[in-house]
């Protein structure tokens, strides 16, 4: 059976450029960067490099690009590291209630533990950030805004560029959490008038562990992990070269190739949603139909349940994802989903499809096959029978 | 196919970890596999539906589809043997719910039919045993089943003039503030709160009204051990 591999939000599979990239920093230049002797330097070069190269693509300078764990620890280092570093300027951080558990759970831990305050601006139903909205945050103690450029489970990708702009006008920094993004959206820090963004391996066929946080030069702040002094301070521990250079190789790779593998992207995307919309009755898009990644679909799928539905699909190889409850740790359903205005009954039956640069038209269509089957069947068992306007409507009525 | 020997074999797991990885059981045992793909007892045709909207003895629902569970039984009684001859359902929920709705509906029918008073006394943990086992987590969607079940026996009490037989699941008022009862405890418990911290953040209770908090931790520790052991 072919694998139809459709969770590239998840994580992505290490392309083979990347990875022989990445043995070539086991086998061959395997010294500590730290170290004096030509093995040493010759690590050192390779990161050095690496830094320039990731600079150039942010279209910003090498100094200000820090190697770290990957995405997770960047947005914990932005956060809390501007939070102690800005202690007696301020205390106020604006953020979107969409945002990756990687900085929600960081604000809770600064409102509980630094006597943070933080403002969750709802979204629309598109999951949009209102611009307005973020202007009239803005309060005498605010010191950053931290909004992401792309949401990992509905696509959606908000206006940075007038975020960032917002920030400078009112002289308040301004982080993004550019993972998902990264793959498909304009990286140009000055473009995007961006103070601080985050990167990882991981969602751009790249190992995972590793990740940058872009620093604009001038801003402080603490670091989280102390030791011998790597990465400007802000970041100790012996740099994870085979990984930086992997990352750094397929960030290059992704930037290249964006011009031809968006449009793409974008056709089989709208293929399989369109698809779906039209064959399955009781379907709907989450999500901004036009302002989102090219690589995302989700939709809600009435009367049946998230959780099911994978595990028939996984039956069949096609792996994916969903917002229901079923799959989640707190056994509740995705925060995302429910933030649009979307009812818990339809956020139960939300799936996530993401494509990625190895799926195929014949991948699409195999999907498109067997989905309506499967639906039939656990609509067959379902005693559930909601009406479709209702929820659309609801989700309006935001 | 067996996807769990497949993977482990895949990653070639040391004995002492694939051991491990099995006793947590995050994959579901073949029987909840074949309940799930291979639903027992349900409807085959619309007229059958019909025909048991009609003339079941007893129908029952619980849960709501907003709470990611929802599940609704028609039963078929021998009143002279005062048994469960025959035992229909429909199922909104995860891969466990359907296969535990499934596999209950096996345990009440097989073998002619359960007896009532014995259908009554059926807890979740044995549908679970019946199923090899569930995650922790999807314990939850198994409690349904029975509660279903009891829900459509009493209407079968009621229907049939058997009012004595009703049994009438009462609650407890635990917080009287947040009108938090023994059994939204029950509920938390095994939706995976298994803290203080945890069962407060889910229901507000003893936030007001601190003096209940003993009486609160004793109903976790007590549902704890029901569920979990």
């Amino acid at each position: 059976m072919k694998e139809v591999y459709l969770d590239n939000a998840a994580t992505t599979k290490v392309r083979t450029e990347v990875k022989e990239e990445i043995v070539k920093y086991f086998d061959e230049v395997y010294g500590n960067p730290g170290s004096f002797h030509s093995k040493g330097m010759e690590a050192k070069d390779a990161i050095e490099d690496a830094r320039e190269r990731v600079a150039k693509i942010l279209n910003t300078k090498p100094k200000e690009i820090i190697f770290t764990s990957g995405g997770t620890e960047s947005i914990n280092l932005a956060l809390k590291g501007l939070v102690k570093a800005m202690k007696d300027k301020g205390n106020h951080i604006i953020t979107t209630k969409i945002e990756h558990h990687a900085v929600l759970h960081t604000c809770e831990y600064l409102e509980k533990y630094e006597n943070c305050e933080v403002t969750y601006l709802d979204v629309d139903e598109y999951g949009r950030v209102n611009l307005k909205e973020v202007e009239s945050a803005i309060k005498e103690n605010t010191i950053l805004i931290s909004i992401m450029y792309a949401n990992n489970e509905i696509g959606t990708i908000n206006n940075i560029k007038e975020i960032g702009k917002i920030a400078q006008k009112n002289n308040i920094y301004v982080h993004t959490d550019a993972c998902q993004a990264a793959g498909s959206c304009e990286l140009d820090v000055k473009a995007l008038n961006i103070d601080m963004l985050t990167l990882n391996g991981s969602k751009i066929y790249g190992p995972k562990g590793v990740g940058i946080l872009y620093v604009k030069t001038g801003i402080q702040l603490v670091p989280l992990i102390h030791g011998g002094g790597q990465e400007r301070n802000l970041r100790s521990g012996t740099e994870n070269v085979p990984a930086i250079m992997g990352f750094t190789k397929a960030l290059e790779l992704a930037q290249t190739e964006k011009e031809s593998e968006v449009p793409r992207l974008i056709k089989l995307r709208d293929h399989l949603i369109n698809g779906i919309l039209k064959n399955i009755p009781k379907t709907f898009l989450n999500g901004h139909p036009k302002e989102r990644l090219a690589n995302n679909v989700n939709v809600s799928i009435l009367d049946i349940e998230g959780e099911a539905l994978t595990l028939y699909l996984n039956e069949y190889g096609i792996y994916c994802s969903t917002g229901s409850a079923c799959t989640s740790q707190t056994l509740d359903p995705s925060h995302v989903v429910i933030a649009t205005g979307l009812p818990y009954e339809a956020a139960h039956g939300s799936i996530r499809f993401t494509l990625g640069k190895e799926t195929t038209l014949k991948d699409i269509n195999k999907v498109l096959e067997v989905l309506p089957g499967i639906v039939e069947i656990l609509r067959k068992i379902s005693p559930i029978n909601v009406n479709v306007e209702h929820m659309i409507e609801a989700r309006e009525r935001k | 196919m067996n996807e769990q020997t497949q993977v482990q074999s895949k990653l070639n797991l040391h004995p002492d970890v694939k051991a491990k990885v099995e006793s947590k059981k995050w994959f579901y045992t073949d029987t909840v596999k074949e309940h799930f793909f291979s639903p027992k007892n349900i409807f085959v045709s619309d007229q059958e539906a019909e025909e048991y909207a009609k003339n079941a003895e007893g129908t029952g629902m619980v849960g709501s589809a907003a709470c990611g569970d929802s599940m609704r039984m028609w039963i078929k009684v021998d009143k002279k043997e005062d048994k469960i001859k025959e035992l229909k359902w429909q199922t909104f929920g995860c891969a466990s719910a359907i296969a535990s709705t499934s596999m209950l509906s096996v345990m009440v029918t097989e073998n002619g039919g359960i007896k009532i008073d014995d259908a009554l006394k059926l807890k979740p943990q044995d549908i679970m045993n019946r199923l090899g086992g569930l995650p922790n987590r999807k314990f939850h969607c198994s409690v349904l089943g029975d509660k279903a079940l009891r829900s459509a026996i009493n209407d079968h009490f009621r229907k049939s003039g058997q009012i004595n037989r009703i049994i009438v699941e009462g609650a407890r008022i635990i917080d009287v503030d947040t009108k938090t009862s023994d059994k939204d405890i029950e509920e938390a418990v095994l939706e995976g709160a298994l803290t203080f911290e945890d069962v407060q953040k889910k229901l507000k209770v003893g936030i007001s009204n601190k003096a209940v908090i003993p009486a609160v931790e004793e109903l976790i520790r007590f549902y704890k051990e029901k569920y979990f052991g």
